[in-house]
C-alpha cells in the first residue's frame, strides 16, 4: 500500500491532494499494466474504475458498423480517462485502447464513491481536480471540432 | 519645395515587380503546391525566414505569399501555396517555365537570431508549417548554438499534413524532438489525434529559456499562446506570423493595419506581449 | 523693383500683383492650381487668371452641411476649405502603376515615364501644409518610399494663404496646425481688406519664393500692414467652430475597443467613407490588376480606397472588419491615436472636412468628448497576460 501511496503522488492529478486524502483514494486503488492493443474499457460496459495513465498511450475510440474504429483523441503519461466513473449512469462513452504498454492506477469507482461521500472534504478535492481536467478538455476539444485547418 | 528634404536620390520603384520563372512545382496536398521562381536577370536577393513575397500572375492579380525554402539556397525563391482564391489558384497552375512577377521580400522574420542559447519550440498549424520551414532550415543549420529544439505540428486530417516527407525525415535526426498531431483522424492513422495546443504540456523545453515561434490560423495561435503561458513562457518569448489583407506591401495602401502595426513592415512576425491587448478583440 | 528679397522677407501686394503671380507661375512651365467655384462649390482646379478666383464668395459649414454664401466685399480667399485637399494632385485618385506586355520569352513591363507634373499651388492653408507635411512622412520616410508623390512634391510650389474666416467646423487652433501658416510654404498670402484697400501682405517662405516676389509689383510692408495681418489671423483663431482636447486621447481611444459609443456612431455612420475622401491626410489606396481580353497585356492601377469599404480587409473568405462599428472604430482610432504610433504625430489637423461633407453630421471632436466624458469602459481582460 505504502509504494502505492508513492505512486500515486507521483501523478499529475493527485500532486495538490493533501495526504489524509491521498491515503483515502489509495485505499481504493490498483496497479494496472496493459499490453499495445489491450483495451482499458470498452463503450457500454460499466465505468466502475477510474483510470490515471502513467506511462504509454491510450487512443479514445469509437467504432461504427461498417467501420474501422476512428481514434478521437490520444492519452498519454499524466492523464486521466474519463470522467463516466464519477456521473450516473456510470457507462463508458469510448473505447480506450492502449496504443504501447500502458502502465496504469485504476481506483475503484465505487470505493472512490463512497468514500466522497463519507468525507466530504476529499469529494471537494476529487471535484476540483476533474472538473479542471475536463474544463481543459472542453477547450481543446472546441478547438478541435472548430475544424479551424477547413477551407477558409 | 525648399523647407523639406525629401532625400531625392532615386530608388527602384518598388511598385514595379521584378521577372521571375517557375521551376519545379511540387505538388503537397490536393489543394497545396510548392514552386521555385529563378530571377530572369540578376541575383536573388536574400532574405530572412519570416519574410513573404508579393507574387504577381501578369492579368490576374498580387498576392501575398510566405517565403518556405532553405535561406542558404541561393538560386531560387521556394514558395509554398494553397488554392484560396483567384491569384493564389492562378500561381498554384504556373507551369514550369511561365513568368510571373515578384517583388520583396518583405516583413520582420522570426528571431532566429535572437532565439541562440535558448531552447526553441516550433508550433505550426495546417499551412503554418511554410513560413515557420525557412526558420527550421537555419536553426539545423546552426544546430549547436540552440538547446532543445521541438516542433509541435497539427492540421486537420493525416491527408492534410504537410510536409509529409521531410517530416519524417527531421524525425531520423536525433537532436530535434517532432510531435505531430491531427484533429481528425482516419481509419489508418495512428499517431496522436488531439489539436496542437495539446502537445505543448508534453514537449521538452525550459519555459525560463525558450523562444516559441508559432503560425496557424488565428484560433490555433491564440489557443496555443494560452498553452505556452501555462507552461510558463513569458508573453515577450512568444512570436506569432499574422496575416491580414496586404495590397502594397511597402507600407503605403494602409490595408494590412493590425492596430497600430502594418503587418508588412512591423510584421508579420510579432511579439506576442505586444499585441496581447487587441489580439482578442473582434473586428480589429 | 530690384529690392534685396530675402527669405523672410514681408512685402504688399495688390489684386494686379495676385495676377502677375499666376502669370509669373505658368511662365516657369507651372500648372497653377487653386479654388474656383464650381457646382455649388469651392474646388481645387487649375487657374489660369486672377478672375478664375472665387473673390466675393465664402462658405457655410456646418456638420453635414455646406452651401456657398456671397460676400459684401471681393475677397478673393474669404472661405475655409471645400471638399477637396491639394493630395488630389499629389496623390492623383487613379494612377498607372506599370503596364506588362507578353513577350516571347515573358512579359515586358513599363512603368509610366511622363515627366512629374510642376504644380503649384494657391491658397494653401495652414491645416493644409501640415496635411502635406503628414502625408510628406507616410510616403517619403517609411522603408520604400513612393516615389510619384516624391517627385510631385518636390515640384510643387506653395502659395500659402492665412486664413481670415474660420469655417464652422473648423478646430486647427486646438491641433495646434494654424490658422497662420509658419513654415512649409514658398510664398504665404495674408488678405487685407481695410480701408476700401485690396492688398496682401507677402512672406517669402524660400529661395524660391522670394525669388519669383522680386518679380512681382509690391512694395514693402509697413508696421501697420503687419498690425492688420496679425489682426486678421488672431480673430479668426478666436472663431473656432470647435476644438479638440488631445490630452490623453490616444490612449482613450486605444485602450476603449468595445466602448458603447462605438455602438451608438455605428447607428448613424452610413460607411459611405466621405470622410475619408475628403480628409487630407487619409492615405489608403488599393491596387487593381486588369487585362485585354488576349491576355498578352495588362495594367496595374493604384486608386484611392477607404477603410470604410466592407472588403478593405477581406482574407479567407471574409472581411476582419465585418460591421460598420469596427470600421468606423478603426478610422478613429487610426486617425487620432494609432497614427501617432506610426508616425509620431497626429493624423488629424482639424480641417473639419469629416464633418461637414458627414451625409448625416458625425463630429469627429463630439465623438472624442464623448470618449473623455464616458472615462474608460472596464473591461474584463480575456485572461491573456
Amino acid at each position: 500500500m505504502e509504494s502505492l501511496e508513492r505512486i500515486l503522488k507521483e501523478h499529475p492529478f493527485f500532486a495538490p491532494f493533501a495526504p489524509e486524502h491521498l491515503r483515502l483514494v489509495t485505499g481504493c486503488a490498483r496497479n494496472h499494466r496493459f499490453a499495445a492493443g489491450e483495451y482499458l474499457f470498452h463503450e457500454g460496459a460499466p465505468a466502475n474504475e477510474f483510470f490515471l495513465i502513467r506511462h504509454g498511450r491510450v487512443a479514445l475510440e469509437i467504432a461504427a458498423p461498417g467501420k474501422a474504429p476512428v481514434i478521437i483523441e490520444t492519452l498519454h503519461d499524466g492523464d486521466i480517462a474519463g470522467a463516466s466513473w464519477l456521473v450516473p449512469p456510470y457507462r463508458w462513452m469510448f473505447d480506450a485502447r492502449a496504443l504501447e504498454l500502458t502502465r496504469a492506477i485504476g481506483i475503484d469507482a465505487a470505493c472512490l464513491r463512497g468514500k466522497c461521500d463519507a468525507d466530504h472534504d476529499l469529494g471537494y478535492e476529487m471535484m476540483r481536480s476533474v472538473l479542471t481536467v475536463l474544463q481543459k478538455r472542453l477547450q481543446a476539444t472546441r478547438l478541435q471540432i472548430l475544424d479551424v485547418y477547413g477551407r477558409h | 519645395m525648399g523647407d523639406t528634404d525629401l532625400n531625392l536620390a532615386p530608388h527602384p520603384d518598388a511598385f514595379v515587380p521584378q521577372l521571375y520563372r517557375a521551376g519545379r512545382v511540387i505538388r503537397e496536398l490536393h489543394d497545396t503546391v510548392t514552386l521555385e521562381l529563378t530571377p530572369l536577370s540578376g541575383p536573388r536577393p536574400a532574405f530572412e525566414p519570416g519574410q513573404f513575397n508579393m507574387l504577381t500572375v501578369f492579368g490576374v492579380g498580387e498576392a501575398a505569399i510566405s517565403i518556405s525554402g532553405d535561406p542558404s539556397e541561393e538560386a531560387a525563391f521556394v514558395h509554398t501555396v494553397r488554392e484560396v482564391g483567384a491569384v493564389s489558384r492562378a500561381i498554384a497552375k504556373l507551369e514550369a517555365g511561365a513568368v510571373a512577377g515578384l517583388r520583396g521580400p518583405y516583413g520582420k522574420g522570426w528571431p532566429v537570431a535572437a532565439a541562440e542559447g535558448s531552447d526553441v519550440v516550433i508550433v505550426a498549424g495546417g499551412l503554418g508549417l511554410a513560413p515557420l520551414r525557412p526558420a527550421i532550415y537555419r536553426i539545423f543549420a546552426n544546430r549547436s548554438r540552440y538547446g532543445r529544439v521541438s516542433i509541435l505540428f497539427g492540421s486537420r486530417n493525416p491527408a492534410d499534413l504537410l510536409y509529409r516527407h521531410e517530416l519524417e525525415q527531421w524525425r531520423q535526426r536525433l537532436d530535434v524532438e517532432i510531435a505531430v498531431t491531427v484533429d481528425h483522424a482516419d481509419a489508418s492513422w495512428r499517431g496522436n489525434v488531439g489539436v496542437v495546443p495539446s502537445l505543448i504540456r508534453r514537449a521538452a523545453f525550459d519555459p525560463h529559456d525558450t523562444v516559441a515561434m508559432v503560425c496557424g490560423p488565428e484560433v490555433m495561435m491564440r489557443f496555443t499562446a494560452r498553452g505556452l503561458l501555462d507552461a510558463g513562457l513569458a508573453g515577450e518569448r512568444i512570436y506569432f506570423s499574422m496575416e491580414r489583407n496586404m495590397k502594397c506591401a511597402i507600407g503605403l495602401c494602409g490595408h494590412c493595419q493590425f492596430g497600430p502595426d502594418f503587418i508588412c513592415k512591423d510584421g508579420p512576425v510579432l511579439r506576442y506581449d505586444k499585441i496581447a491587448g487587441i489580439f482578442a478583440v473582434r473586428e480589429i | 523693383m530690384n529690392q534685396a528679397l530675402e527669405v523672410g522677407a514681408q512685402a504688399v501686394v495688390s489684386l494686379d500683383g495676385i495676377e502677375a503671380l499666376i502669370a509669373a507661375l505658368a511662365a516657369q512651365g507651372y500648372t497653377v492650381v487653386g479654388p474656383s467655384v464650381r457646382d455649388g462649390a469651392i474646388v481645387y482646379g487649375e487657374l489660369t487668371r486672377l478672375a478664375d478666383l472665387p473673390a466675393g464668395w465664402t462658405d457655410r459649414q456646418e456638420a453635414g452641411r455646406y452651401r456657398l454664401d456671397a460676400r459684401e466685399d471681393g475677397a478673393l480667399f474669404g472661405f475655409a476649405v471645400g471638399p477637396q485637399s491639394w493630395k488630389r494632385f499629389l496623390q492623383p485618385p487613379v494612377e498607372t502603376l506599370w503596364t506588362a506586355q507578353k513577350t516571347e520569352d515573358g512579359y515586358a513591363i513599363t512603368a509610366p515615364q511622363k515627366p512629374a507634373p510642376k504644380y503649384a499651388f494657391i491658397g494653401v492653408r495652414s491645416c493644409e501644409i501640415h496635411a502635406i507635411a503628414i502625408q510628406d512622412r507616410v510616403y517619403c520616410e517609411g522603408p520604400y518610399r513612393d516615389e510619384g508623390y516624391a517627385a510631385r512634391r518636390n515640384n510643387a510650389f506653395v502659395v500659402a494663404v492665412n486664413c481670415s474666416v474660420a469655417g464652422g467646423t473648423c478646430f486647427c487652433v486646438s491641433m495646434q496646425t494654424g490658422p497662420k501658416a509658419r513654415a512649409g510654404f514658398d510664398l504665404s498670402l495674408t488678405e487685407l481688406l481695410e480701408d476700401g484697400r485690396h492688398e496682401f501682405l507677402v512672406e517669402a517662405g524660400s529661395e524660391a519664393g522670394a525669388g519669383l516676389l522680386r518679380e512681382l509689383p509690391h512694395r514693402l510692408a509697413s508696421k501697420t500692414h503687419l498690425n492688420i495681418a496679425e489682426a486678421v489671423v488672431a480673430r479668426t483663431a478666436s472663431q473656432m467652430g470647435r476644438s479638440l482636447d488631445t490630452a490623453g486621447l490616444k490612449e482613450l481611444l486605444q485602450s476603449n475597443p468595445n466602448h458603447p459609443r462605438w455602438d451608438e456612431t455605428a447607428g448613424r455612420c452610413l460607411s459611405c467613407g466621405n470622410c475619408t475622401m475628403v480628409c487630407p491626410t487619409c492615405f489608403c489606396t488599393t491596387v487593381e490588376d486588369s487585362s485585354d481580353l488576349s491576355g498578352d497585356s495588362s495594367e496595374r492601377t493604384r486608386k484611392w480606397d477607404s477603410c470604410f469599404t466592407l472588403d478593405f480587409s477581406y482574407i479567407h473568405g471574409g472581411s476582419v472588419r465585418n460591421t460598420v462599428r469596427s470600421r468606423y472604430r478603426q478610422w478613429m482610432t487610426h486617425k487620432l491615436a494609432n497614427w501617432i504610433d506610426q508616425f509620431g504625430t497626429s493624423g488629424c489637423v482639424g480641417c473639419g472636412r469629416c464633418i461637414t461633407w458627414c451625409p448625416v453630421g458625425i463630429d469627429i471632436t463630439a465623438e472624442a468628448a464623448a470618449f473623455r466624458a464616458a472615462g474608460t469602459v472596464k473591461e474584463d481582460r480575456h485572461g491573456e497576460s
